[in-house]
């Protein structure tokens, strides 16, 4: 357990922003933190940089204790690189005196300097100055300055998002490469929970000062621990269900319940879009009449390219709400259409 | 989506900062508050004077004839000279900024100069060339052709820096040009031309030299002559309870017009520039207009110099006093810009990192002295040295810590948005990168802020160095500044002898004014690339 928070409350003034936060990193993995702006996400970092001191709780790195109350370490003695939005370079000075600022004197201007640059790519762009760089490069050179004491620990607050959309999936490609290849342990904090799927290892979800629920992305987006958090992390269709031990009855069929303990009696499951199969009424498979599944109406259709999110009006005694069901892009049907509805599981219950 | 920017940071990071380093602020703080201790100094011992004196002899000193003598005197010439000044001012400003007018970066640099020579100084060059100026139109003439820079500083940055999509949204949504002007234009930089009336207003309040050159009699002039010639401490000081009143006034009335409004800009899209106006058949009416004024307000007074510069060449000039005239203006005007500076630091350091009620009053505090002369700010530190620390009276430490106080508020403007650059996340990092609170300052903060500390003490060596009436109060016996001697020979009529001092004074204050108006200029293209 290389970092560890166990317990750790903040308060503003009379806001409580974290109420008890725990959390593990595993050496060498990237944790993000997932979270809505103003949960409380920046605070936690600042807490484990060593910017904010804890109130309750404590942080601990390696199995040494940073601020529990009685000891506090200084952020500049805890060996933990600290990335803040916009990556935050020193305006004043070149590209390479930032990478270099964490180095003794006598290495500032050196190889080490130098190597580091080679390593994020931006070798030929030393001696310019920050505003000379593009924000992709601006967040490289961050990375590269907060790697340069190799840091037991890397904070990244949300490194991409003052990128442009275009711009945002290839650094943060880079950036995780880079990051696997030195093997760093970083926790990162985002609001896109896209992000945080993609690349990390273990995703937090911060909500009211609290982690709700820690996890690999599969499991998270799988198994949520409430309606809530499923609805955060992607579009979801709730439906009325019997469960019948490890399996459930829903208006769209008998579908498999994912591994866990087997339940029975009324309540919901979670089906994702892309679970949601959508078959044109009519000129369909030609035993779709005898099976299972439930007429329904395209309201709309959102084309995406790559694929299509379908809004369809259930014609169904027991399913009215409206259903969202992912297809791919070439099967986008336009509004109007009548369509068969089925899903695929394995699903989840709600609770 | 429109959000009003520019908010610097949000209250709960401010609340963050606060509650996060703890430790560290304590410089500041106790900084903040020697600040906010000098400026109420003289203020606090002003009342103490006049109570001393016993509020019957304080009302029998106010409601006298001469009293409403003065009051009618100051506020006709105040209020006509901030019309004026406002409209010279905007009409400059837009002509310069908003119009296709050839050679405006010439004209940008021409009429802000005017600014770099002291009120006083444009007095005696009206004054020398025609010894019939008295009265109350010679004060208006005066005063507007030195002070209308003011506002046409602040209104040439704001029409430079306008955001030329809301011309344009305004125009599509059918208003015409003249329309466009009054309700978009017009609002986006009255805060600027409120601003700019608001120092023309408290700079004619605080005036004495060029009031005294016209022979024109205002509060100031009266306090000047009951101290200085009656000897009378508690009339002057009750006296300066009233000019201080008129000064809180006229800020109170900046306020209320909407003079701290900001122009706000929606939304993160890319500034474009509004488009220039085309003078056509106006274009020779409007270089005429310009090349008049500044004729006026840099010509006139520049003749003058050279003239009696020349006339008195014939006598001997006393070159060793003028030596140690110049000597003890820098070396006052160096220790005052230094001690502004610094103390500007801890202040601004609190109300843009620590923002809360409490170091907004002390920033507050800090920009008080622009309400209050130079001459209140003598006798109220005359009064406390006579009272409580008699080895002050008439030191050199008392006439800079004067300065200090007295133009504290430039240096606050000029460190607060170099301060407002440098962001205490950046300090953050380096923290995370190894350096100890001090380094950090050290090695991001000061280097970042160096601009606004070097504008800063430009900004107050220049004011001290042209200071006149603060000096006349305070300066010690027997030591003469480049203002006081200039003074001397003036009020001889030794026009030839005194002229070389305003020339040195204007000399040394030209290069700010120069690059003052160049600013305007960064900013601008600063803005478009942004």
């Amino acid at each position: 357990m290389i970092l560890s928070v166990r317990d750790l409350a903040k308060s503003y003034d009379s806001r409580q922003v974290l109420n008890g936060v725990n959390l593990d990193v595993q050496p060498g993995s990237l944790t993000a933190v997932l979270g809505l702006s103003g949960c409380g996400k920046t605070t936690l970092l600042r807490v484990i940089a060593g910017l904010e001191r804890a109130e309750r709780g404590s942080v601990s790195l390696a199995g040494t204790t940073l601020d529990d109350g009685h000891t506090y370490v200084p952020p500049e003695k805890r060996g933990i690189g600290y990335v803040p939005q916009e990556g935050a370079l020193f305006p004043h000075l070149t590209v390479e005196a930032n990478v270099g600022f964490g180095l003794p004197r006598r290495e500032r201007r050196g190889e080490a300097v130098s190597d580091l640059l080679a390593m994020v790519g931006l070798a030929p762009l030393a001696r310019r100055l920050p505003h000379e760089l593009s924000g992709g490069e601006q967040q490289r050179v961050a990375l590269a300055r907060a790697l340069a004491r190799r840091p037991l620990a890397l904070l990244l607050d949300e490194p991409f998002s003052s990128l442009d959309a275009s711009l945002r999936s290839h650094v943060r490609e880079e950036v995780h490469g880079l990051l696997r290849e030195q093997g760093v342990t970083t926790v990162l904090v985002t609001h896109d929970q896209e992000e945080a799927l993609s690349l990390a290892d273990t995703v937090a979800v911060l909500r009211d000062g609290v982690i709700v629920q820690q996890g690999p992305p599969a499991e998270l987006y799988e198994l949520p621990a409430d309606r809530e958090l499923a609805a955060f992390l992607g579009a979801v269709n709730v439906v009325d269900a019997q469960f019948r031990g490890s399996s459930a009855e829903t208006p769209l069929g008998e579908l498999e319940l994912r591994a866990g303990s087997p339940i029975s009696g009324a309540g919901m499951v979670m089906v994702r879009p892309e679970q949601i199969e959508v078959t044109e009424s009519g000129n369909g498979r030609p035993d779709a009449a005898s099976s299972a599944g439930i007429d329904g109406l395209v309201e709309e259709c959102r084309y995406y390219g790559h694929d299509a999110v379908l809004q369809i009006r259930p014609q169904h005694p027991e399913q009215s709400s409206v259903l969202l069901a992912r297809v791919l892009g070439e099967h986008a049907l336009p509004a109007g259409t009548r369509v068969t509805v089925l899903a695929r599981g394995p699903v989840s219950p709600l609770r | 989506m429109s959000t009003y920017a520019p908010a610097p940071q949000s209250t709960g990071r401010f609340a963050q900062a606060w509650s996060g380093r703890r430790r560290w602020p304590l410089v500041s703080v106790a900084g903040g508050l020697l600040a906010a201790g000098l400026v109420l100094l003289p203020l606090t011992f002003l009342v103490v004077e006049a109570q001393q004196s016993g509020w019957g002899e304080v009302q029998r000193l106010l409601f006298r004839h001469t009293t409403a003598v003065l009051l009618w005197n100051t506020v006709r010439l105040t209020v006509a000279c901030t019309i004026l000044c406002a409209i010279l001012g905007v009409g400059a400003a837009w002509c310069v900024e908003r119009t296709a007018l050839r050679g405006r970066r010439v004209w940008a640099v021409m009429l802000v100069l005017p600014l770099g020579i002291p009120d006083f100084v444009v007095g005696f060059g009206w004054v020398s060339l025609d010894h019939g100026l008295h009265g109350y139109l010679a004060a208006v003439l005066v005063m507007t052709l030195s002070l209308y820079p003011l506002v046409y500083l602040p209104v040439a940055t704001a029409l430079a820096g306008l955001d030329g999509a809301l011309h344009e949204a305004a125009r599509s949504l059918g208003l015409g040009p003249w329309r466009t002007f009054w309700r978009v234009t017009l609002r986006q930089i009255r805060p600027a031309i409120l601003g700019g009336c608001l120092l023309v207003t408290l700079g004619l309040l605080a005036e004495y030299g060029a009031f005294e050159i016209v022979q024109y009699q205002t509060f100031t002039v009266q306090i000047f002559t009951e101290f200085k010639l009656g000897f009378d401490t508690a009339a002057a000081c009750a006296l300066s309870l009233v000019l201080v009143a008129l000064s809180v006034a006229a800020l109170v009335g900046e306020l209320a017009l909407g003079g701290r409004g900001r122009a706000w800009r929606s939304g993160p899209g890319a500034r474009r520039t509004a488009p220039r106006v085309p003078l056509g058949r106006w274009s020779a009416p409007v270089t005429l207009s310009l090349l008049i004024l500044c004729a006026l307000a840099l010509g006139v007074p520049l003749f003058a110099l050279v003239y009696w510069m020349i006339r008195g060449s014939s006598t001997t000039l006393p070159s060793t006093s003028i030596l140690s005239a110049l000597g003890h203006t820098a070396a006052y005007s160096a220790a005052a810009a230094a001690l502004s500076t610094v103390l500007a630091i801890p202040v601004t350091t609190l109300s843009i990192r620590h923002r809360n009620r409490f170091t907004l009053l002390i920033e507050r505090l800090a920009y008080l002295p622009m309400a209050l002369p130079g001459l209140v700010i003598a006798l109220g530190l005359v009064s406390f040295s006579v009272r409580y620390a008699l080895a002050l009276y008439e030191s050199s430490l008392e006439l800079i810590v004067a300065y200090a106080i007295l133009f504290l508020p430039l240096a606050v403007v000029g460190v607060r948005a170099a301060m407002a650059q440098a962001p205490s996340n950046l300090e953050d990092v380096g923290r995370s990168l190894g350096c100890s609170p001090a380094a950090a300052w050290r090695r991001i903060t000061l280097p970042l802020i160096a601009p606004g500390l070097a504008a800063a003490f430009a900004f107050v060596f220049i004011s001290s160095a042209t200071e006149l009436t603060a000096t006349l109060l305070l300066r010690p016996t027997g030591v003469n500044t480049l203002a006081t001697q200039f003074w001397q020979y003036t009020s001889n009529f030794a026009y030839g002898a005194a002229a070389p001092y305003a020339a040195l004074m204007v000399a040394i204050s030209a290069i700010p004014a120069y690059l003052l108006s160049r600013r305007v200029n960064v900013l601008s293209t600063r803005g478009a690339r942004r």
